[in-house]
């Protein structure tokens, strides 16, 4: 307590006080809280992967810069397994309902979340979606995330795993480049595998990268438009469960 | 741009706790491996607090510095990228120890006495 006002504050912390001329007094106390700051979003993120397994679902985070080919993918994938695998989508992107209104010509239930400003999804935005999903027991419930290779990787969803996605049309060096990203994932796809004929992408090189940013990464290859490697893609999908 | 999330984040908590009261200065620890940039976030915070009680409060950023330990022989491995090879026995297998804190520590909360 302080002597001189009389208020609650321990004597240590610096503060000043009152003059005859009627100055004003302030007190200043330091608060120590080592807080987390990111605190808010992983205890929503944990809500929702103890709700996620309530429901024996799993959910995939998926991640990739923009135009890696996850819309396509994701619209191959159900159309191939829905019929085996109950499946649902959570959509993210800044704006338009341009990808749920594709995905939705399959027949899969997929709700649109459109972030405007923010980068990426957060836990609070993918528990609402998974309130408007209502995905079914022991389903996969695929998170299309905002295209980009950064600020995804911070925020945990309550996901399964990330998957993160990345075409032979981009640099083979990306894994280097967006390390955090490719680190925070459990699983590669690379896309477009048709096109590496016409492009310079070193796919062994591309691999080494990735090993050296994540030495525990899993890696699939494959095509979305002529099939090629989708049974890996679909196998590991399937032992999800 | 997620330290624009971020930084909105750190005020909302700061306002939580001063309870009405003015902020004149917080500490945060970055960590190095945190994929957050520093400056990114001092500027955010310069825009975000204005008209609020955190407006003209100094925001101390503390950078907190990578390290890892390498999982099969056991060295200690500075780092300033989230990934490395370990310089004894060249395993890639790194787990990072230190240098992914973002942490809120103080709050130096300024409080008229009546």
């Amino acid at each position: 307590m302080c002597v001189t006002c009389g208020c609650s504050e321990i004597p240590e912390t610096t503060h000043n006080h009152v003059l005859p001329d009627g100055s004003v007094i302030t007190h200043h106390h330091t608060l120590t809280l080592e807080q987390k700051v990111l605190a808010k979003n992983d205890l929503i993120a944990a809500q929702n992967r103890g709700w996620l397994r309530g429901r024996q679902t799993i959910a995939l985070n998926l991640v990739s810069s923009p135009g890696a080919g996850k819309t396509t993918l994701l619209k191959r994938t159900l159309e191939d397994l829905q019929t085996q695998i109950p499946m649902a989508v959570i959509e993210g992107d800044q704006a338009t309902e341009q990808d749920a209104l594709r995905l939705r010509k399959t027949g899969a239930k997929v709700v649109q979340i459109n972030t405007g400003k923010g980068c990426h999804l957060e836990a609070s935005m993918v528990e609402k979606g998974l309130q408007e999903l209502n995905p079914p027991l022991n389903s996969l419930v695929m998170i299309e995330n905002v295209g980009n290779l950064v600020c995804p990787a911070l925020f945990d969803l309550g996901e399964y795993a990330k998957v993160v996605i990345l075409s032979v049309t981009e640099g083979e060096d990306k894994p280097l480049k967006y390390p955090y990203m490719f680190q925070a994932s459990q699983m590669l796809v690379l896309t477009k595998i048709d096109l590496l004929p016409y492009v310079s992408f070193d796919v062994a090189l591309c691999w080494e990268y990735a090993r050296q940013v994540n030495p525990n990464l899993q890696i699939l290859q494959l095509s979305a438009t002529t099939g090629e490697g989708l049974e890996s893609w679909y196998s590991w999908l399937r032992q999800l469960r | 741009m997620h330290e624009l999330g971020i930084t909105e984040n750190i005020i909302t908590i700061a306002l939580e706790q001063a309870k009405g009261e003015k902020i004149r200065s917080l500490t945060l620890e970055i960590g190095e491996l945190s994929a957050i940039a520093p400056e990114s976030i001092q500027f955010c915070f310069d825009v975000c607090s204005q008209g609020t009680m955190l407006e003209g409060a100094t925001l101390e950023i503390i950078v907190i510095a990578g390290r890892g330990v390498c999982q099969d022989c056991g060295e200690q491995i500075p780092m300033e990228l989230p990934f490395a090879l370990c310089s004894r026995c060249g395993s890639r297998q790194i787990k990072i120890t230190q240098g992914q804190e973002l942490t809120l520590k103080t709050l130096e909360i300024e409080s008229i006495c009546v």
